[in-house]
Formats: C-alpha cells, sequence, structure tokens
C-alpha cells in the first residue's frame, strides 16, 4: 500500500512537469488555456491524494479551490475573454520553440540535481514532490520570459504557482497551506482578470505587451 | 500599563482595516483624506507605546527590539505621508488626473498598504510574514496603476510580474525552511514559528537553509529592489502618485529588508549552514555601484529618485551583509535616515512636478527662485541623501565605510567609488533644477510644508546629536543582529 501511495503521488507530480512542458510549446492561446485546465485537474488530484495519505482533510479544501477555480472558472473565463477580444490567433513568442524546450529541460535537470542533492533527511515523498514542484517553478517562469503576451504571461504565473501549492502539500503537516492557496486565488482573480487585462484593452485593444513596451518613460 | 501592552499591538493592526473599510465607503474625498491622516497618526502613537508597554509575544506576533525600530519607523513615515497626501491629492482631483472614486479607493488602499506592512513586521510565523508582504504588494500594485494611463499600466505590470515572481521565489524558499525545520521540531505550526525556529535552528539540516535562503534573498531582495532584480522599481515610482513613492522607498524597500535580517539571523545561527554575508553584501555592492551609474541618464525626476533608493538599499544590506556591531548599527541608522530623507525629497518633489506639470527634469529650471521653500528644501533634501555633512546620512555612510576599510580595503575602495559617483549625478542633476533662470509655470503652490520641514529637521540633528538612549537601543540591536 505504502508503495503504491508512493508510486501514484509520484505520477501525479511527474504529470505536472509534463504538462509544464506542453504548455511551454502551444502557439495558439485557446490550447494553451486547454493545456493550463489540465495542469491545474492534475494538481487538483495530486493535493486529493495528498490529503488521503497524509490524512489531513484540510488538504481537500485547497484541492477544491483548485479544481473550481483554477480548472474550472479560470480558464473559462479567460477563454470568453480571449474570443471576445479577438486575439486567438497565434501567439508571439520572443525566444523560438527549440531554445525553450532546451532551456527547460536544462531548468529540470537542475532542479533534480539541486533538490535531491540537499534533502537527504527529508522522506523520500515529500524529496520527490520537492523537486518536481522546483521544476514546475522554474518552467512557470521560464514561459513568462519567453511569452510577450499578457494572457499567455498570466498562464505562466499560475503554472508557477501550481508548482508552490504543488511543494506546499508535500510538505507534510505544513501550516497556512489552505490560506496560502486562498491568498494566491484571491491575487489571481482580482489584479489578473478584473483590473489589468480590462484596463489594457480599454487603452489599446490589444493584450499584447509588446505594444506596451513600445514606450519607455526616458523618452517622452 | 498591561492593559495598554494588550492592545497597542492589536491597533496598529486593526486600525489600518477598520479605517480602510470606512474609507471605502465614505464619499467625500475631504474628510477621507482627515480621516486617513488622523487614523495614521494613531497608529504611530499606538507603535510609540509599544515602547514602554511590550506585549508578550505569541505563535503568531513578536515583538522584539529589532522590529520594533522598524514599526516605529513605518507607522512615523506612513503618518507624515498621509499629511503630504491630503494636500497632494487635492490637486490630482483639480487637475483631473483621479476622480473622486479614484480617491476613496487611493484612501482605503492606503490603510490596507499601512497595515499589511504593520502585519509583515510583527508576525512571528513566517508564513504570516509572507502573506502580509504579498497583500502590501498587491495594494501598492493597483495604486501604482491607479493613473490608468499607457505608463503607468505598464509600470504597475511590471511591477506585478515581477512582484509575483519575487513573492513566488520567497514561498518556495519558506517551504523549504518549514522542511529543514520539520525532523526537528515537529509537524504543525512550530515549525515556521520564527521564535521557536531561532531556537533550534542549529540542528537544521544546512544545504536544505542554504537553499531556503538562497530563494528566500533572491525572493525578498526582489522587493528590496536589489540589482538586478530591480526593473520594477524606477517605473514603479515614477508612474504612481508620489505619495506612493514615498511610501514605496521610504517603507515598502525596509519591509522586504526586514525579512531578509530576520532570515540571515536564522542562518548565522546554524554553524553548518553557509554564511549568509557575502552573499548580501555581493548583491549590495552590485546594486550600489550600478544604481550610481544609472543615475547619470535620468531624464524623469522621479526616476532619478528611485534609482537613489536602489543606490542607498544596495549600501544598506551591504552594511548589514558584513555585519559585526559597528556596521550593523551603520545600516539600522542609515536605513532609518534614508527613509525620513527619501520620503522628504518624494514630497517636495510631488509639488514640483504639480506645479511644472512634468516629471522631464530637462524642463524644471531654477526653483529655489520661483518656489523658495520647495527649491531649498529639495536643495536639502538632496545635500542630505547625497551624504554632504551635517545630515544623518553623512554619519552612518562615514561609520559604514570606515568599518568597511578596517576589515576589507578593498570592498571599501569600491563603496567609495559607487558613493562618489552617485553624489556626482545627483549635484550635477540638483544644481539644474535648483538655480539658474526659472522655467515654465511658476504660479504659487499650496503646499504641506510641515511634514516635509519635519523630516529634514529630525536628519539635520542626527546628523548633529543623536540622543544617547537612541545610540544605546541601535547598539543593542546592532549586536543582537551578529
Amino acid at each position: 500500500m505504502d508503495h503504491l501511495a508512493f508510486d501514484i503521488a509520484h505520477f501525479l507530480a511527474g504529470g505536472l512537469v509534463l504538462i509544464s512542458f506542453m504548455l511551454l510549446y502551444q502557439d495558439r492561446l485557446f490550447a494553451l488555456l486547454n493545456a493550463f485546465a489540465l495542469q491545474a485537474l492534475t494538481l487538483a488530484l495530486s493535493v486529493g491524494w495528498q490529503a488521503y495519505i497524509q490524512q489531513a482533510p484540510h488538504l481537500y479544501i485547497t484541492a477544491a479551490i483548485t479544481l473550481v477555480f483554477k480548472a474550472l472558472i479560470i480558464p473559462v473565463a479567460l477563454h470568453r475573454m480571449v474570443a471576445r477580444l479577438g486575439v486567438h490567433r497565434e501567439v508571439e513568442t520572443v525566444v523560438s520553440l527549440v531554445p525553450t524546450m532546451l532551456a527547460g529541460i536544462a531548468l529540470v535537470a537542475l532542479s533534480m540535481v539541486v533538490m535531491l542533492r540537499v534533502t537527504h533527511g527529508v522522506d523520500p515523498l515529500a524529496r520527490e514532490d520537492l523537486a518536481f514542484a522546483l521544476s514546475v517553478v522554474l518552467l512557470g517562469m521560464l514561459m513568462m520570459v519567453t511569452r510577450s503576451n499578457a494572457v499567455s504571461q498570466v498562464v505562466g504565473f499560475m503554472s508557477l504557482e501550481n508548482g508552490l501549492i504543488l511543494a506546499a502539500t508535500g510538505a507534510k503537516g505544513m501550516p497556512l497551506v489552505v490560506e496560502i492557496s486562498v491568498a494566491f486565488s484571491i491575487l489571481i482573480a482580482l489584479i489578473v482578470v478584473g483590473i489589468f487585462l480590462f484596463r489594457i484593452r480599454e487603452r489599446f485593444d490589444t493584450v499584447d505587451l509588446q505594444a506596451l513596451d513600445d514606450f519607455r518613460g526616458e523618452s517622452r | 500599563m498591561n492593559a495598554l501592552a494588550q492592545y497597542n499591538v492589536l491597533a496598529i493592526l486593526f486600525l489600518p482595516l477598520m479605517t480602510a473599510a470606512l474609507l471605502a465607503v465614505l464619499k467625500s474625498y475631504r474628510v477621507s483624506a482627515v480621516i486617513n491622516v488622523v487614523s495614521a497618526f494613531i497608529t504611530f502613537l499606538a507603535a510609540c507605546s509599544l515602547l514602554v508597554a511590550r506585549p508578550v509575544s505569541g505563535n503568531y506576533l513578536l515583538i522584539d527590539d529589532l522590529n520594533i525600530v522598524f514599526v516605529v519607523l513605518n507607522t512615523f513615515v506612513a503618518f507624515t505621508t498621509s499629511a503630504f497626501s491630503a494636500s497632494y491629492i487635492a490637486h490630482e482631483l483639480e487637475t483631473k488626473r483621479l476622480t473622486p472614486a479614484h480617491l476613496r479607493f487611493y484612501h482605503a488602499m492606503y490603510q490596507m498598504l499601512l497595515g499589511a506592512m504593520n502585519l509583515a513586521l510583527v508576525a512571528n510565523n513566517i508564513g504570516l510574514m509572507w502573506v502580509a508582504i504579498e497583500v502590501a504588494t498587491l495594494t501598492t500594485v493597483v495604486m501604482v496603476g491607479i493613473y490608468r494611463t499607457h505608463q503607468a499600466l505598464e509600470a504597475a505590470w511590471k511591477y506585478f510580474i515581477l512582484g509575483s515572481v519575487g513573492i513566488a521565489l520567497a514561498l518556495f524558499g519558506t517551504i523549504l525552511i518549514y522542511m529543514a525545520a520539520r525532523p526537528v521540531v515537529g509537524e504543525g505550526l512550530n515549525g515556521m514559528v520564527w521564535t521557536v525556529l531561532i531556537q533550534h535552528v542549529a540542528k537544521f539540516d544546512p544545504a536544505l537553509l542554504n537553499l531556503a535562503f538562497v530563494f528566500l534573498l533572491l525572493g525578498y531582495g526582489t522587493k528590496v529592489g536589489l540589482a538586478p532584480l530591480h526593473a520594477w522599481l524606477p517605473d514603479a515610482h515614477a508612474e504612481g502618485p508620489t505619495p506612493i513613492s514615498a511610501v514605496l522607498s521610504g517603507l515598502l524597500l525596509n519591509v522586504a529588508l526586514y525579512a531578509v535580517l530576520r532570515f540571515k539571523l536564522l542562518m548565522a545561527a546554524n554553524a553548518g549552514a553557509l554564511a549568509p554575508g557575502p552573499l548580501m553584501m555581493a548583491l549590495g555592492l552590485l546594486s550600489l555601484v550600478f544604481a550610481g551609474f544609472m543615475l547619470y541618464r535620468r531624464g524623469d525626476i522621479k526616476r532619478l529618485f528611485a534609482y537613489s533608493s536602489i543606490e542607498h538599499m544596495g549600501l544598506i544590506v551591504f552594511a548589514f551583509g558584513m555585519g559585526g556591531a559597528i556596521a550593523n548599527f551603520a545600516g539600522l541608522l542609515h536605513m532609518t535616515m534614508h527613509s525620513l530623507t527619501k520620503s522628504a525629497i518624494f514630497f517636495a518633489v510631488g509639488h514640483i512636478t504639480q506645479v511644472k506639470g512634468t516629471q522631464q527634469i530637462a524642463d524644471i529650471r531654477g526653483l529655489t527662485a520661483s518656489h523658495p521653500f520647495l527649491g531649498w528644501a529639495l536643495v536639502a533634501g538632496v545635500a542630505a541623501i547625497a551624504g554632504l555633512p551635517p545630515s544623518g546620512v553623512f554619519m552612518s555612510e562615514f561609520l559604514i565605510l570606515s568599518s568597511t576599510v578596517s576589515r576589507a580595503p578593498f570592498l571599501a575602495a569600491l563603496v567609495a567609488i559607487g558613493l562618489l559617483v552617485a553624489f556626482g549625478a545627483l549635484a550635477l542633476r540638483l544644481h539644474g533644477l535648483a538655480f539658474g533662470e526659472s522655467k515654465g509655470p511658476s504660479e504659487p503652490i499650496h503646499a504641506s510644508t510641515l511634514p516635509l520641514a519635519a523630516h529634514l529637521a529630525l536628519v539635520l540633528v542626527a546628523g548633529v546629536y543623536l540622543p544617547p538612549p537612541l545610540v544605546a537601543w541601535f547598539q543593542h540591536i546592532a549586536l543582537s543582529l551578529h
């Protein structure tokens, strides 16, 4: 049983890393949002499984928030927004696909090497979880750097945050996990969806940040 | 006294929150501005009462010698800035840059920010501290974007993205600290309570601690504005309302610095862990020298002083990184002086940009002739921040430099170069701004002279005479910081 529990947790966490790679190479916004919803679903399963094997009922709340908010509400809302803005064409990337994927592989290797080396004292389940979580975090950051589009940067940030939730739930008995996941949800809902995209749209009729970058305060 | 000690710490947390709720529903901006000032003043008084009646620390809140300095400074500058803001925003309303609805939002957010910063400073739980810093960041993001111009949106977006990444890294570091603590202090709340952590940190796994510190330093260092993670800072300072620039430079950077210091203490208490000092010194020195050179190419007055903030935060982080009684003392003093001086400069700059209708340095000339008070206040403020005697900044910079000379002469040369370069840039710009033929519109403005004069007076007095109890207190903290 113990072995099986470990394998399932491992499988789900590994799945998150794979979906992070999928996010990296999506070049259409709708496909990107679908892939993100899949990642959020996997995270919800993973958190639910952690809640079960750690016998920590409060983690079910985090799992439920992830499922409802990140796998359903956010992707649907972004979907509708993208459709209304009419930007569901191809996403412009700053860096092309091959170097991005290579950098992604290097980052995952880096996080494995670093985490597995320093976490000898920790129990194996949490150890692997942390290594996977760091990979997801770094891949999320990579995605934020390689995309110039506001929606895909937000998706990058949310996948980064998925990695953090994975790490927090993997750390057995960590307090405030639920509060942190709620705080993150508020952060995303409030700022990203509510204020920025609408305001950016109001002003520029585009969500491409390149349009914003044209302006520099110095060269007025 | 005991009754006071029970409530004062709650007052500095809940008073801002309740005021924020009240201000969110009040329609009249004049009443709101007054309530904002009064509430900030009462919060300041409550913070001062922490000095005489110190509450017992629990699992969530902690009051010790170190954070009282930060809390008192925080609430004081928040109070004076609210007084400045009251006269500033009236003008913004006249020029239609802001609507009354915006102002309602602005006032509520101001108090939210104050409450969140206070919570971050008195939190004894590293998770709670993280949440508080996140809330403080969010409130400043929306305030930076409040003008809704092209530039303000870009600045707010950049701040949001970089700030979120920083905050995410800090959370990862926090989780790693918990992982390191768990085998020693057990599962659950204890693994995040700072006072428990510091007692047992000697037995933690050093490798995990090292990794955690790297994440925490990068994460909170982004919020301190350390180069090369500083990219959000000049934009956020330049495009938001000036009271927010003053609060950002004077306070929020300090709050993030405080978080770094707390984790530095943890690292220092574990013999096997990597010494946190050299990392902080390297980042600090890089910021100092880099920002010093960047000062030369600034065309925007608020950006100019934003880079000056990066320079000074770099110097402070360098001083704390070096450690030891003198350097820590100097770092603490420099932080206090920088907060007071920089917010005073932003008060002056706020009124100046309102009079001139521009932030471009090239379009602002001869202020001492057209607006004697603002012009000379700016001269005094810039002279103080550049480190000219007899300001308090001179004293702290002198202490930092002299203790560097005695301990690491090579680095002292770099510090001196950074300071001199920055001095040259500021002197150059100041000359154009303050002297010569007056240019552009020059109608008189109803400026709030009191906060500005109070800050400058404090900085000058501190340069000439520091009260012995204050010195003794700072020395005590400096020793406890290692």
